[in-house]
C-alpha cells in the first residue's frame, strides 16, 4: 500500500483463493468464506471445545460460554416469550455468529464478513421467511391479523393495513441495511482516519505534527466499533425475537 | 477469476473511476476494483454458498451440541446447588435437633446427680444422726453407770469417815474423861450432828 493513496474501500474486497465453480453457480473459497470459517469455528471452540469438561465449577472460557447462552435465553425469553424458546438455537447462531465476525472483523488486517449487504440480506430474509413460515404454521390465515390492529375502526384500517404491510415488507430491508452499513460506514471512518494520518506523515514538516490527532480519533473510534459490533449483533437478535414474536401472537 | 465478464468490469470502471488509486492492490485484483466492493453482484454468489454451508453447520452443531450441552451444565449446576442447599438445610435440621436431644439429655442427668447427691446427703446424715445417738446414749449409759458407782462409793467413803469419826470421838471422849466412851451414845449424838 504506497502512503500516497490509502483507500477505505479496499477492505472489503473479496479475493478469491480458489476459484471455483458447481453447475454454473461460483462457490470460489474468498477471504469472505475465510473470515466466515474464522467466526464459524471462533463460536464453536468457545461453545463446544470450552464447555466439554461439563464442569460445575467453570473454567474461564466456559463461564463466558454460559454467560452467552444465558445473555440470549434472556433476550428470548423476555422478547419472545416461552414459546420463542423454539428458536433460541437459531437466534443464539445468528448472534454469536454476527458477533464474533464483527468482532474478528475489527482485528486490523481482517475482513468483515458483516460489511457485505449480501451476508446481512441473506441473514434478514432467512429471518423474514421463518417468521412468515411459522406464522403461517402456527396460526394458518389468523397470522394475517397481524396486519389488522385490533380494535381499530374499518375506515381507518383502509390507510392501516396497507401501513402494516409496507412495515411488514421493510422489515427485512432495515434488517440488513442496519448491520451492514453500521459495520460497513465504521470499517471506512476508521480507515479514513487511517489513511489521515498517513497523508500527514507523507505531507512532512507542519503536518507531521498534527498526524497524532486522527490517531487519537482512530483510538475513540475503535472503542466506539467494539460497542457497535456488539449492540448491532444484539440488536438484529432483538429485532429476529420481536419477528419471532409476532409471528407466534399475531393478534396484536 | 474469469469469472466476471469482461464488459461488466470495463463497464464497472467507467462508473467508479475514483476507485483506480487502488490499481497496486495485492494480489493482482486490479480488474474486481469496479464499484463498490459490497454491491458488486459477481461476489455475491460465492458469499452465498459459504453462508449458507457455514452458517448451517453452525446452527446444527450449536442446536445439537453446544446448546443442550451448556443448558445441561446450568440445569446441573442449579440442581446441584438446591440439592446441596437442601442436604446442608438437613443437617442443619438435625445438627439442631441433637443439639436440643444432648441439652435435655444434659438437663435429664444434671437433675439426677443431683438426686443422688441429695440422697448420699440425706443418707450421710442419717447414718451420722443414727450413730450420734447411740453413741450419746452409750456415753449417757457409762455417765449413768459412773455415776451410780461414785454415789456408791461416796456413801461407802461415807460410812467410813461415821466409824473414823466415831473412833476419833470415843478416843477423845476417852483421853479427856479418862472413862470408855458410850459408842451408841455418840453414834446417836452424830446423827444428830449431821
Amino acid at each position: 500500500m504506497s502512503a500516497e493513496a490509502p483507500n477505505p474501500i479496499e477492505q472489503f474486497e473479496l479475493h478469491r483463493y480458489f476459484p471455483h465453480q458447481i453447475a454454473g453457480v461460483e462457490t470460489s473459497f474468498t477471504n469472505a468464506s475465510l473470515y466466515m470459517l474464522l467466526a464459524a469455528v471462533g463460536v464453536v471452540l468457545l461453545m463446544v471445545v470450552a464447555t466439554s469438561r461439563k464442569a460445575i465449577v467453570p473454567g474461564r472460557f466456559q463461564a463466558l460460554a454460559e454467560m452467552l447462552y444465558e445473555f440470549v435465553a434472556n433476550t428470548v425469553r423476555q422478547t419472545a416469550g416461552k414459546e420463542g424458546m423454539k428458536f433460541f438455537p437459531f437466534v443464539f447462531s445468528l448472534f454469536s455468529f454476527i458477533l464474533i465476525s464483527n468482532l474478528i472483523g475489527l482485528i486490523p488486517y481482517t475482513y468483515s464478513v458483516t460489511s457485505q449487504i449480501v451476508v446481512t440480506a441473506a441473514f434478514a430474509v432467512l429471518v423474514i421467511l421463518l417468521v412468515t413460515a411459522y406464522g403461517f404454521y402456527r396460526n394458518g390465515f389468523g397470522f394475517l391479523k397481524l396486519f389488522v390492529p385490533h380494535g381499530v375502526p374499518l375506515p381507518v384500517l383502509v390507510i392501516l393495513v396497507p401501513i402494516e404491510i409496507i412495515s411488514f415488507l421493510s422489515r427485512p430491508v432495515s434488517l440488513s441495511i442496519r448491520l451492514f452499513a453500521n459495520i460497513l460506514a465504521g470499517h471506512v471512518t476508521l480507515a479514513v482516519f487511517g489513511g489521515f494520518v498517513v497523508l500527514l506523515l507523507a505531507a512532512g514538516g507542519v503536518y507531521q505534527a498534527l498526524a497524532p490527532i486522527p490517531l487519537l480519533a482512530i483510538i475513540a473510534l475503535y472503542a466506539l466499533e467494539l460497542l457497535v459490533a456488539f449492540l448491532q449483533a444484539f440488536v438484529f437478535s432483538v429485532l429476529t425475537c420481536v419477528y419471532l414474536n409476532d409471528a407466534i401472537h399475531p393478534g396484536h | 477469476m474469469a469469472i466476471i465478464s469482461s464488459a461488466y468490469a470495463a463497464e464497472a470502471e467507467q462508473e467508479a473511476p475514483e476507485t483506480h488509486e487502488s490499481v497496486g492492490a495485492p494480489g493482482g485484483e486490479a480488474h474486481h476494483e469496479g464499484g463498490f466492493p459490497p454491491f458488486q453482484t459477481e461476489n455475491f454468489a460465492p458469499q452465498l454458498v459459504w453462508l449458507v454451508l457455514i452458517f448451517g453447520f453452525l446452527y446444527l452443531l450449536m442446536s445439537r451440541i453446544a446448546l443442550p450441552r451448556v443448558g445441561g451444565i446450568i440445569e446441573n449446576r442449579d440442581a446441584k446447588i438446591a440439592a446441596d442447599l437442601d442436604a446442608s438445610r438437613e443437617m442443619q435440621a438435625k445438627a439442631q435437633a441433637a443439639a436440643a436431644a444432648n441439652d435435655e439429655n444434659l438437663r435429664l442427668r444434671r437433675e439426677e446427680a443431683q438426686t443422688i447427691g441429695r440422697d448420699a446427703q440425706q443418707k450421710i446424715a442419717n447414718e451420722t444422726a443414727a450413730q450420734r445417738t447411740r453413741a450419746e446414749s452409750e456415753a449417757s449409759e457409762k455417765i449413768r453407770a459412773a455415776e451410780a458407782r461414785i454415789a456408791e462409793a461416796k456413801s461407802a467413803a461415807l460410812a467410813n469417815v461415821e466409824g473414823i469419826a466415831l473412833d476419833a470421838a470415843a478416843s477423845i471422849v476417852e483421853k479427856l474423861t479418862g472413862a470408855p466412851a458410850d459408842r451408841a451414845k455418840l453414834a446417836a449424838q452424830y446423827k444428830a450432828v449431821n
